[in-house]
């Protein structure tokens, strides 16, 4: 039977350590949507996504009252809408007709975020993707809730080079049209290579095409309750340090498993798989940078800081796995900038530089993730520097993703301000050496000699 | 048997569990087991029971001890067991 010091554990954890279930996200297809005309698109989408989730949220909460564990986001992922209005959208208003639609479902069922506003061409564009990336800067200027993000590569394909140049001018066309939010809509767009068709965490999250009609998908976090566990093991050996971390993780993720169990079985949704990142939040003791420093580093980014990140992400996934049968998404360690109070500190401080986020990112899930940079860097310095990360995910067979935020009028040594779960950031300098006869030359780079494994 | 869990956490008072258990008796709640400790100068206890008789669903009983935490200055939790059992017994 379950003892008074297990107990206190836990509810340690919930009340002092910041751990929560960080999302369930309901993936729901869109495919049976598919219309020749917009407006019959927008009304089927509206109708499946409001009779879908319907009860999502009170699911949600109904859970949280239950185990008196904190389920901060409920939201949903949807097919790739460059799919689902392909056959319809003849200009980009088309398109935006639909994010507009997925808005107002996303408001009617009260969850926070909807993705999904999404084109995969990791190895080409149809019409219908490039109109859909097109359409991405009014799409996100004129909703509230949905979130974008395009596939440009893979370790199969390769990276598609026209996309990834699109997309510099995509990502500098939507901070311009939301330059009177700090350019909020960056923040909602995300550049990939290798997406997981399951991801459940925003802004990248959409519902693949090889997953099924619905499909419940659960992000669990608690940088907190890592940190707090790493206390105690100060200036112990590193096998005591992994064990300590994988046991934590352990614990962390079953909790997820027990959500998801609950929620796919209240839904009537099939469960889909756990996502084990470490998902920091701007909240003081929810933080990765401070359980790298907690490993042994004054400041994310020190020297070291690699290898420290390298280490977290392979125990969490250790212990993880042993947790649930069906881990998946993008697990990991996140490591974005503005929802991180010790990276925000880290930056301030000098000690962290894109450059050595560029490298943290080949050992730990996604990428170079809610970063600000000056409002004046170019189109082709935004590709450039997603070519790189692109180039990291289809080399290491890792997703890797790119969201930055060039504020509009913004310089090295400001703040940038999102608010909530956002966040806010200080404005990082980019190195401004030009690479334009790079990102100007056409088609894609070849897919790496390790993707030929049949 | 589902059981649930209720935690009892705050400055320690005369009468602490005599109230948490006659409410519990007079919604025929049965206990299955209680203990108790001091971490850091605070009261916590643990009490393991059993909803089955219950003619109160698991919501209301927990809104209910929670309201009688407020009334006598501590805090009252209700959870369900399997959140303890999953993240603590492999």
């Amino acid at each position: 039977m379950i003892n008074i010091s297990e107990v206190i554990e836990t509810n340690k954890m919930i009340e002092k350590e910041n751990l929560d279930v960080r999302t369930i996200t309901l993936g729901i297809s869109l495919l049976d949507c598919i219309d020749s005309d917009t407006d019959a698109v927008c009304d089927k989408v509206y109708k499946k996504i409001t009779s879908v989730a319907k009860d999502l949220v009170k699911t949600g909460k109904e859970i949280e009252k239950k185990y008196a564990i904190p389920i901060v986001n409920k939201r949903i992922s949807v097919t790739p809408i460059a799919l689902v209005g392909g056959a319809a959208c003849r200009e980009t208003g088309d398109f935006v007709k639909i994010a507009r639609t997925l808005d107002d479902a996303a408001k009617e069922v009260g969850v926070n975020f909807i993705g999904g506003y999404s084109a995969l061409v990791s190895k080409g564009m149809t019409a219908a993707d490039e109109l859909l990336i097109r359409s991405i800067p009014e799409a996100l200027a004129s909703t509230d809730r949905v979130c974008s993000s395009v596939n440009v590569g893979s370790t199969k394909t390769g990276i598609n080079m026209d996309a990834v140049r699109l997309m510099g001018e995509i990502i500098k066309q939507t901070a311009e049209y939301t330059k009177d939010n700090d350019s909020l809509g960056c923040a909602k767009l995300v550049v990939f290579c290798n997406a997981p068709d399951d991801n459940p965490f925003m802004a990248g999250a959409f519902h693949g095409v090889t997953e099924s009609d619905a499909v419940i998908n659960v992000g669990v976090s608690g940088p907190g309750v890592v940190k707090t566990a790493l206390e105690s093991v100060r200036g112990e050996s590193f096998e005591v340090l992994c064990e300590t971390i994988k046991k934590t993780a352990f614990k962390i993720t079953r909790v997820g498993q027990l959500v998801a169990k609950e929620a796919s079985e209240k839904l009537g949704v099939p469960f889909g798989i756990i996502d084990l990142s470490l998902a920091p939040t701007p909240a003081i003791g929810d933080s990765v940078a401070d359980i790298l420093c907690e490993i042994g580093l004054e400041y994310a980014g020190a020297p070291g800081t690699t290898a420290a990140l390298a280490l977290l992400n392979d125990q969490v996934k250790k212990g993880g796995i042993m947790a649930s049968s069906y881990v998946g998404g993008l697990s990991g360690a996140f490591i974005p900038v503005s929802e991180d109070q010790g990276m925000i500190n880290a930056v301030e401080a000098g000690a962290l530089s894109l450059e050595k986020l560029e490298a943290m990112t080949c050992v730990c899930s996604v990428g170079l993730d809610m970063i600000a940079v000056p409002g004046d860097t170019k189109a082709a310095t935004l590709s450039g520097i997603i070519a790189d990360e692109m180039a990291i995910g289809m080399i290491n067979q890792k997703t890797t993703a790119v969201r930055l935020i060039p504020a509009v009028g913004k310089v090295p040594g400001d703040n940038v301000e999102f608010g909530g779960l956002l966040g806010h950031a200080p404005v990082m300098p980019v190195n401004s050496f030009g690479c334009d006869d790079f990102i100007n030359r056409r088609g894609r780079i070849p897919a790496p000699v390790h993707s030929f494994k049949n | 048997m589902k059981k649930t869990i209720i935690t009892v956490v705050g400055k320690d008072t005369v009468g602490i569990i005599a109230k948490v258990c006659t409410y519990l008796a007079n919604n025929k709640i049965n206990i299955l087991d209680i203990s108790q400790t001091i971490v850091q100068e605070y009261f916590n206890m643990m009490m393991i029971v059993d909803l089955q008789a219950s003619e109160k669903a698991f919501d209301t009983v927990s809104d209910e001890l929670a309201q009688i935490g407020e009334e006598i200055g501590v805090i009252i939790k209700c959870q369900r067991e399997e959140i303890f059992d999953s993240m603590h017994r492999i």
